[in-house]
């Protein structure tokens, strides 16, 4: 503990020592630097005129999408079971990409260190980059529509239900395993009966922890062509359509609410 | 144990004696089980039956789709580096900005949020303020800015602030509801006022957590500003865009090499700092 003794000679006790003291303040130093140096470059590349005219400009589109139009609410039933699907079946295609890729990342079921980088390298490189990317690439190549939607969901999915489940599967018992291995057991034996019991609960709420998000992000998809609600939204703001574009979000933030509670409900039963 | 439960495992220790060992399911209830399965045979005849593919047009984009994969293996960073680098410039300076900004403004959210802290109508405004940012993706709230603040990083920089404070205030709320009572107990007892409590008591529980969040949230708003450049907000999701629609893949393969290469430094310089903090 970092002691001082006064000029009377009577010690002190202090939180730090000297030299963590000032370690301390010159952190600070930097990372306020920073801050500030980042905010020169964005004030620099900011029209200051539009930023002083935002409260207007906010009020006017708050007054543009009041009332919202309810009845543009019957248009979007179809685009919203688009967007449903787009996030359940691209989470189903995601999660079955995932699994076997779990269970070559992970450190105790991987047949090789180097298939063990290169199944890491591939939930990197899908968690790095966000589905409306994917969407973008998929809609150059598949053209418009609800499968490009799908598949850029299912893409961003590996990497995130890679990363739990195979964290997951490097955190079991090893007991169930050896017990299993200890029967004469094949590889694929052990698998099914001594890591995958182990694991289902997890990965039961993982997959609905991230079909819950993939909700959120499939309501955006449309904005680059990925078929559901999206879609509609760009239409509307395109036309500038306010009060159609406040019914969307009403009707974004409901099914949100929803697939949150549920997801849950679900893990907290399973958990 | 309910009754149907204990039925079932009689049932399944007597299959047991006799040889007929069956692995357990993982919903107990047959009917459960049972309706499950129907439901979800029924939703993806449903589901897979309103997907229309236009599969003319996916053979015709096929080759294109390769052409992207190429491009990979020879990714151009040369031709369009002054574009790359104005972006890539703007999307780390807005990611920092935003994360100090949004943080700090999280915090007193998040202790608003926090039941166990706050009065009940603080708790009520807090929470709606939490839902609000949690339920749109940042590309919505992003349009709504980008239209309020015109075109460029600011805009970018209040959305991914104004996101960032709907996660760092839910996850600190949380983490400050389910911290150790004792010691808010013992500064009270010392007759402590509500900002000494909070400052000796709750600060010192939360703050590891708190660092090791923010650190990962800088991660995400990295990850988010590749993407609200797409309607305007500024950032290198502009440059990217701009490239794929040009069919410039070779640019887009160098630009989604950085991002990758970026996240992965940020994903391993944030475990060092939280492995420091802890």
């Amino acid at each position: 503990m970092p002691v001082s003794t006064s000029s009377q000679g009577q010690p002190q006790w202090r939180l730090r020592t000297t030299k963590a003291q000032w370690l301390g303040y010159l952190a600070w130093l930097a990372g306020i630097s920073l801050f500030l140096l980042c905010w020169k470059v964005i004030s620099d590349n900011t029209m200051w005129v539009f930023v002083e005219d935002a409260g207007r400009q906010g009020t006017d589109l708050i007054s543009r999408m009041l009332p919202p139009e309810w009845t543009y609410a019957h248009q979007l039933w179809l685009p919203m079971w688009d967007t449903l699907n787009i996030a359940t079946l691209g989470t189903a295609l995601g999660i079955l990409m995932a699994f076997p890729v779990a269970f070559l990342a992970a450190r105790n079921t991987s047949p090789h260190p180097l298939i063990r980088s290169l199944a890491l390298t591939v939930i990197v490189s899908s968690r790095s980059i966000n589905s409306l990317i994917w969407a973008m690439l998929l809609v150059t190549i598949l053209g418009p529509g609800v499968l490009a939607g799908i598949i850029a969901i299912a893409l961003r999915s590996i990497g995130f239900v890679g990363k739990l489940l195979y964290e997951a599967i490097e955190e079991i018992h090893p007991t169930p395993v050896e017990a299993i291995a200890a029967t004469g057991a094949s590889r694929m034996q052990v698998m099914s009966y001594g890591v995958l019991p182990q694991i289902l609960p997890a990965f039961a709420g993982i997959s609905v922890y991230r079909w819950d998000i993939n909700i959120r992000e499939s309501t955006v998809l449309g904005l680059v062509g990925a078929g559901g609600i999206g879609l509609q939204l760009n239409a509307s703001i395109n036309s500038l359509a306010w009060d159609q574009v406040s019914v969307i979000f009403v009707m974004i933030f409901a099914t949100v609410l929803v697939s949150e509670w549920i997801s849950a409900r679900v893990r907290h039963a399973i958990i | 144990m309910k009754p149907i439960e204990a039925a079932l495992s009689e049932q399944r220790q007597q299959d047991a004696q006799a040889g007929r060992w069956r692995r357990r399911p993982l919903i107990q209830s047959p009917f459960l089980r049972l309706t499950l399965w129907v439901g979800l045979v029924v939703y993806l005849i449903l589901a897979l039956g309103s997907v229309e593919v236009n599969w003319a047009r996916v053979a015709e984009g096929a080759g294109r789709g390769l052409e992207f994969l190429a491009a990979f293996t020879r990714p151009d960073f040369i031709s369009r580096w002054d574009d790359i680098w104005a972006g890539l410039l703007e999307s780390l300076t807005m990611t920092v900005t935003s994360t100090v900004i949004g943080v700090a403004l999280a915090v007193p959210v998040g202790l608003g949020a926090a039941r166990n802290i706050a009065p009940l109508p603080i708790y009520w405004v807090c929470r709606g303020i939490i839902a609000v940012s949690r339920t749109f993706q940042e590309v919505i709230i992003a349009i709504l800015f980008v239209v309020m603040f015109g075109f460029g990083p600011f805009a970018g920089m209040i959305t991914l602030a104004f996101a960032t404070i709907g996660f760092m205030a839910k996850l600190l709320a949380e983490d400050i509801e389910d911290l150790d009572e004792r010691q808010v107990e013992a500064v009270r007892a010392t007759g402590g006022g509500w900002w000494q409590t909070l400052n000796y008591a709750v600060q010192p529980q939360v703050m590891p957590r708190l660092i090791g969040l923010s650190m990962y949230r800088l991660d995400i708003n990295f990850r988010e500003s590749a993407v609200i450049g797409i309607v305007g907000a500024g950032g290198i999701g502009a440059t990217l865009n701009t490239s794929i629609n040009r069919y410039e893949y070779d640019t887009s393969a160098a630009v989604l090499l950085i991002i990758i290469a970026i996240v992965l430094l940020s994903e391993y310089s944030s475990s060092f700092v939280r492995r420091w903090t802890q």
